[in-house]
């Protein structure tokens, strides 16, 4: 089946002023591949600070001004140049973004959700949306302060669903709500993917990424350094040693912290990001690490888990 | 409802202590003064003319014998009477005096308060919007320049190029010399008022449109905005949908907040004009040491200032669904 | 990334500013006496190569007036935004840190000096100290305080809120050690820049008392004295005598504004994005 998006070596930078008067290029984002086929949840994972954010904005073409794009973003075949980013965002390709403070504080819910149409179509669509998430159609006049965290999350999805999106990009649903409504929030998703679309699942959950999640993309320092199917992470098949720490640092796991942190934008040296951090680091792992195919994933390690050495 | 009243209330007893306070640190700073208003007004030369008997008589006039205190309450106990005392210069009421002179400057401070509010707004909704690009940098260029301008040096050069070399406008008064009042038309008054307006006006638009410029910018990089974006909205419908409901509760504010300096800008700006509004009354009250006249100028115009203030607080209430709202369920 | 940034373009700006309006506060130090030099061959002459801004009905070069009155505001608006913003800095922070009835009496006070129209004020406070150089000095000085005071109060009442000050107090870290270490670098930028901002108003508001004549005495060539006795002339065609004294005063306090500007920018902790 042809892939929804296709996104090949992705690059994001922004400048900076760095101390005094010189001004820098910080990458935030590297070479980063993804593929979405319709019908598929892939779960982006990563820590807070890894760029995930951006890589929804670069998709979206809405990045801020003083960043700057490289890489091949295919849509349904074609080059999503920013012109069709424009022409294909909100209706083609929609966002569900974190939380409350994306809704206009001053304008009522169903406006919003219409985005100034007042045809009887629109309200019809905004009307059925609400009701799919359990919403009335009070919710409609209400504003956005006088919204619960979990009906803002929902009112979020409904924008996304009265259109008829061939791509959804979540960016970080869940934060905030406890473990069921999260879940819900996530079935949501899932039932969006089993419609056709395809989702993809920007968020630091792991854990929760795997309950919904077809495939899985790990993030780490502004690169993907693994990518598999979710049954292999659900069946302890993994990869990279960063997969690894994140998988045994989960309760269940044995809860076990990684060392160190992760670096930041512009502190990433020219080899693997997470070496000064690996029990398994070696002095190759200072030069340039090419990202590989092994075992139906893709890794970014020169001694992965799994691979006879 | 009784939330609101409540609020109300309270921000009427803060005015009425605040106008006291004015009240009395006018006063006070007035009756500081080392300026013989004798002197100032009578003059040297002529002092030196007059017998004891009539110096004693001129010094009662201007109160100068008479200690601040008793002075002062006895001006409070007139003015909550509704008796502002009488003006030492004009020979009148205070509360006549500044009656026509108010009368005056309204029409005045009326069109360049809305002219600068709307131009202002209108401005800087568009500099913020486009924060960065050309548009914006020519009206923050506009802006410096118009800001680092004194309005009498503005009201000056106006007077120079459009009265005195193009000969279009009069050279002052707000009506002509020698006609009688009731024979003063509409239009007279607006060709009179016509130069200090477009001064005020033209200054006034400096201070709202910086202040719009960056609660808009602010809005332009918000969450919603970006959601805006993220849902297909285009650039105009985000400024016009967004922008313009996000920016109209600072703008409230803003446009209150102006009148005071509209205020200032009309005293120097009928100065120049010779206008014979309550800007120049007050000037000459300074000069000549008519107290009455120039504590019941500022306590006046510190009561339309913190009227407007008032005003805008209300407002507030009624356009912000959180307080409306809010208010509503409690 | 390229060589020639807007950080760098700030400083050149900023610099240059600071250079050319010391050359003028000493040019018109240096200059006073010519500027009450009295010829009465050439009076009333319009601008040409000799006098760049004419003669006056006395015949005195409007040059050299202007410069003496142009160093004459700028020495009035360092010496008036400087006091102003040292009790600006100083109420503020008592009000912040006193809270409890002295920030009560303080932000009444401020609401009070808000309230009464900028011109007013400085009018009475200028009668109350005897008109002149001390009156105007005050006048603009004690009127100027009040929007720098909030901003001060307001940074300040947000930083010791702020979870890093509470931490450092909890862990028992000497207070002066928190005021040196977490407040004064926050405070520093916000209040230098309302500093440099406070000079166009100062100045500005020197000048127009002086014009309404609650200022200078008319035996001063400053600025407002000069725009105020160009009146009588206007009407006989002598433009010369209010446009270009005017026109150096706009581009003086431009230079002052735009020296706030940039500061601002420099300080500024989010002008990192280019």
């Amino acid at each position: 089946m042809e892939p929804i998006l296709q996104v090949k070596d992705l690059s994001i930078s922004f400048t900076q002023y760095g101390r005094g008067t010189r001004q820098v290029l910080l990458p935030v984002i590297q070479d980063l591949s993804l593929t979405i086929r319709p019908g598929q949840v892939v779960a982006v994972v990563g820590s807070s600070g890894s760029g995930k954010s951006l890589l929804a904005h670069g998709i979206l073409g809405i990045l801020p001004y003083n960043s700057h794009m490289a890489g091949e973003i295919t849509f349904l075949g074609q080059p999503l140049t920013p012109k069709r980013a424009e022409a294909v965002r909100g209706t083609e390709i929609v966002l569900v973004p974190q939380g409350v403070t994306y809704l206009d504080p001053l304008m009522k819910v169903g406006p919003q959700i219409r985005k100034g149409r007042r045809d009887q179509k629109a309200r019809q669509a905004s009307r059925t949306a609400l009701k799919r998430y359990g919403l009335g159609e009070e919710v409609e006049s209400l504003y956005p302060f006088e919204l619960s965290g979990g009906m803002a999350r929902r009112v979020l999805i409904a924008t996304a669903a009265a259109e008829t999106p061939k791509l959804v990009i979540a960016d970080e649903p869940t934060p905030g709500l406890d473990a069921r409504s999260a879940q819900r929030v996530l079935g949501h998703f899932r039932e969006l993917a089993d419609g056709g679309a395809g989702v993809l699942l920007i968020t630091h959950d792991l854990e929760l990424a795997l309950t919904i999640a077809d495939r899985v993309a790990v993030f780490y320092a502004g690169e993907t350094v693994e990518e598999a199917d979710a049954a292999d992470f659900t069946a302890g098949k993994l990869r990279h040693p960063y997969t690894r720490a994140l998988w045994n640092a989960l309760p269940q796991n044995g809860f076990v912290p990684i060392p160190g942190a992760q670096p930041g934008p512009g502190e990433v040296g020219k080899g693997c990001p997470f070496a000064p951090r690996c029990p398994k680091q070696r002095p190759e792992c200072l030069s340039p690490v090419s990202y590989r195919e092994l075992e139906g994933g893709l890794v970014r390690c020169l001694y992965p888990e799994g691979e006879m050495v | 409802m009784k939330h609101r009243l409540l609020f109300t209330g309270k921000k009427l007893i803060r005015m009425v202590l605040l106008l006291l306070g004015v009240s009395l640190a006018a006063f006070l700073l007035m009756s500081a003064s080392p300026l013989d208003p004798l002197q100032t007004n009578v003059g040297q030369a002529a002092l030196g003319t007059m017998s004891q008997e009539q110096i004693a008589k001129l010094e009662d006039y201007w109160g100068v014998n008479t200690p601040p205190a008793e002075r002062y309450l006895g001006w409070l106990g007139d003015f909550v009477r509704g008796d502002m005392g009488t003006s030492l210069l004009y020979r009148q009421p205070v509360s006549t005096v500044i009656g026509q002179r108010l009368q005056n400057s309204l029409w005045l401070m009326a069109f360049a308060w809305v002219i600068s509010g709307v131009l202002g707004l209108t401005l800087g909704v568009i500099a913020g919007a486009n924060r960065g690009r050309l548009a914006d940098k020519l009206i923050r260029g506009y802006c410096l320049l118009i800001s680092s301008t004194p309005a009498f040096w503005l009201a000056l050069l106006l007077l120079v190029i459009f009265s005195v070399w193009l000969g279009l406008f009069p050279i002052g008064l707000s009506v002509p010399i020698g006609a009688d009042a009731s024979s003063v038309t509409l239009a007279d008054r607006l060709y009179h008022a016509f130069l200090p307006a477009l001064t005020l006006s033209i200054t006034g638009v400096a201070n709202i449109t910086m202040h719009t410029r960056e609660k808009m910018a602010d809005i332009m990089e918000s969450d919603y905005v970006l959601f805006a974006r993220a849902g297909g909205e285009s650039a105009p419908s985000i400024v016009l949908r967004h922008g313009l409901r996000n920016v109209a509760l600072p703008a409230i504010t803003l446009q209150f907040a102006s009148i005071i300096e509209i205020f200032g800008g009309s005293v120097l700006v009928e100065q120049v004009f010779s206008y014979p509004g309550l800007g120049q009354a007050a000037v000459s009250a300074g000069l000549g040491s008519d107290l009455p006249l120039l504590l019941g100028i500022t306590v006046v115009s510190a009561a339309i200032v913190f009227g407007g203030n008032l005003i805008a607080d209300l407002l507030y209430g009624v356009v912000d669904p959180k307080i409306r709202r809010g208010a509503a369920k409690r | 990334m390229k060589a020639w940034n807007g950080r760098k373009n700030a400083l050149f700006l900023l610099a240059a500013a600071a250079l050319v309006l010391c050359a003028v506060a000493v040019a018109g130090g240096l200059l006073g006496e010519q500027a009450m030099v009295t010829d009465f061959t050439r009076k009333n002459l319009a601008p040409c190569g000799q006098f760049l801004f004419g003669t006056d009905w006395m015949g005195r070069d409007m040059l050299s007036r202007t410069l003496t009155g142009l160093s004459l505001s700028i020495r009035i608006g360092l010496l008036t935004a400087a006091v102003s913003a040292i009790i600006a800095l100083a109420l503020g922070v008592a009000s912040a840190v006193c809270g409890g009835w002295v920030d009560g009496v303080i932000s009444w006070c401020i609401d009070l000096v808000m309230g009464i129209p900028h011109i007013l004020l400085v009018m009475l406070i200028s009668l109350a100290f005897g008109k002149d150089f001390v009156g105007v000095v005050a006048g603009v000085a004690l009127s100027h305080w009040p929007s720098l005071a909030r901003v001060i109060r307001g940074e300040v009442l947000q930083l010791r809120g702020a979870v890093y000050v509470r931490t450092a107090e909890k862990l028992g870290v000497p207070r002066l050690a928190i005021v040196r270490r977490h407040l004064l670098p926050h405070l520093l930028p916000q209040f230098l820049t309302g500093l440099v901002l406070q000079f166009p108003h100062a100045i500005l508001h020197e000048a127009s008392v002086t014009f309404l004549g609650f200022g200078l005495s008319p035996e001063q060539p400053a600025i407002g004295v000069i725009l105020s006795e160009s009146m009588s002339y206007l009407t006989t065609g002598k433009w010369w005598l209010a446009v270009f004294p005017g026109l150096s005063l706009v581009l003086i306090v431009m230079l002052f504004a735009a020296m706030g500007e940039q500061l601002r920018r420099l300080l500024d902790p989010a002008s990192v994005h280019a």
